[in-house]
């Protein structure tokens, strides 16, 4: 194993003093698909929003413990947050074009980050588009509004917008959840291709896309890390009792 | 989903378990068949088998649908997979029998004679590694299964003894050989049966631990 990208230290995050993710220790390694699944409340999209500090926006929100990324903690004073969520970019549930066109909308945020060499924008414009599996649909009509999209090429323009701001971590939270099985299959295809580059979290009610779209995964149950391991492992033979009752459906 | 799995598998259960106790009977009379000459018995034994064939395959589409229909995973997934492998061994255990059967049908066809010692001593222990690999599936019991795979050695060496007394009667009374042969291969048969009890206690450790004890050595649990 190389070393990880992102290690979670004896991390704890309550919203009101009531904790959501319970002294989580876990690591994140390059190159790798890591998912998350668990029954409602068990923390999992708590932890997502931890690792860009989305939740620092919730003003119940309290932490513990550390997230080092390359060694430094992410809740150290002198990080610089909109840097931070360039660098672990997030892709949520429902993709919410901007209401530009296609180009605009991958571009917003390298112009927000200082970038303005034409050239340069459509090269890594290009980029993220082949990286998320989009540009043959869309590379003749990126100055069409965005909106005129599928669910599943929206889907994949959000990644493509996230991607474009190369980050080293993609976070997913229920990317496939409202769409068909040819775009779902398409995006976890994209990630195959993705984790060349990126470390990539993704949280999924689905436990078969987990089984499907990932090399290790976790169990989180009511804020605690119940089981990680390989994937075709925990999906065979998982070590606790509980995480065997959730994958047979007994519980969650 | 989870509720309509969980009937499948129930279903599943019990058709595997009706398979078994068809097959165990199967080699029962087949055995007793032997002992006591009798052709009827063997008759039936012979006419039993498409039963048991047709329910193999009806249980392996069973199989095949819930993993089609609901990809199944951990200890369901594990369940699946041991059934499909569990319903192969008894339909093969289910062929021995008729195979032994077979052997009967031929024996009350010529005179009477002496079987090998060591036939009665192998027919014992095969069927009580038969019953063993049963019970463990039936009651889920590891401790069980681990005693029935200690169990084969002991019937390899008796076949091998079979061989043995074999050659030395064909030698003494050449004119018995078919009848030698028929009784040979009875224990070779029994062997077999011997062979998949194995398998199917070792299924059954998969099954419950999630492990692959196949080609590892047969050491008593603990």
């Amino acid at each position: 194993m190389p070393a990880p990208r992102i290690q979670v230290q004896g991390f704890t995050a309550c919203f009101d003093g009531k904790p959501a993710v319970k002294n989580l220790d876990l690591e994140i390694f390059p190159h790798e698909r890591l998912a998350i699944i668990g029954p409602a409340s068990s923390g999992k999209t708590t932890f997502l929003r931890s690792l860009n500090r989305l939740n620092d926006l919730d003003p119940g929100f309290t932490h513990s413990g550390e997230i080092l990324r390359d060694g430094k903690n992410i809740y150290d004073a002198d990080v610089d947050v909109a840097e931070l969520r360039r660098k672990i970019g997030m892709v949520y549930a429902v993709p919410v074009p901007l209401p530009w066109s296609i180009y605009d909308n991958l571009v917003y945020g390298l112009r927000l980050a200082g970038v303005r060499d034409r050239a340069t924008l459509n090269e890594r414009v290009e980029t993220a588009l082949r990286y998320a599996v989009l540009w043959d649909e869309v590379k003749d009509r990126l100055h069409e509004p965005a909106n005129v999209l599928s669910g599943g090429q929206q889907q994949r323009l959000c990644i493509a917008r996230v991607l474009v701001l190369e980050p080293d971590v993609l976070i997913l939270d229920e990317p496939c959840s409202g769409l068909d099985p040819i775009s779902t299959g398409k995006i976890e295809d994209a990630l195959v291709t993705l984790k060349e580059r990126h470390s990539i979290v993704l949280v999924t009610n689905n436990t078969k896309q987990a089984a499907r779209a990932s090399d290790r995964t976790a169990f989180f149950l009511l804020g605690d890390l119940i089981e990680v391991g390989p994937t075709a492992q925990l999906f065979t033979k998982p070590t606790h009792k509980r995480t065997n009752d959730y994958l047979v459906g007994q519980f969650g | 989903m989870a509720r309509h799995l969980q009937q499948e598998i129930e279903k599943l259960k019990g058709k595997l378990l009706a398979l078994v106790a068809n097959a165990k009977d199967a080699v029962e009379k087949a055995v007793k068949s032997v002992d006591e000459r009798d052709a009827c018995l063997a008759q039936a034994v012979v006419e039993g088998d498409e039963e048991i064939d047709r329910a193999e395959v009806d249980l392996e589409e069973d199989c095949l649908k819930i993993l089609a229909l609901y990809q199944p995973v951990a200890t369901d997934l594990r369940l699946i997979v041991s059934v499909m492998k569990i319903n192969n061994d008894i339909e093969r255990i289910g062929d021995l029998a008729v195979n032994i059967a077979e052997r009967t049908l031929f024996l009350c066809t010529e005179p009477p004679i002496e079987a090998p010692s060591d036939l009665a001593d192998m027919r014992t222990k095969a069927l009580a590694m038969l019953t063993g690999s049963l019970d463990s599936l039936v009651r889920q019991d590891t401790k069980r299964a681990r005693e029935v795979r200690t169990g084969d050695d002991e019937v390899d060496d008796l076949n091998r003894q079979i061989f043995r007394e074999f050659s030395a009667a064909v030698r003494k009374n050449p004119e018995n050989v078919e009848c030698l042969l028929s009784y040979l291969s009875v224990g070779r048969h029994l062997e077999r049966i011997a062979d998949y009890a194995t398998n199917i206690a070792e299924d059954v450790i998969y099954l419950m631990e999630g492990e692959i004890v196949r080609h590892k050595p047969t050491l008593p649990e603990g």
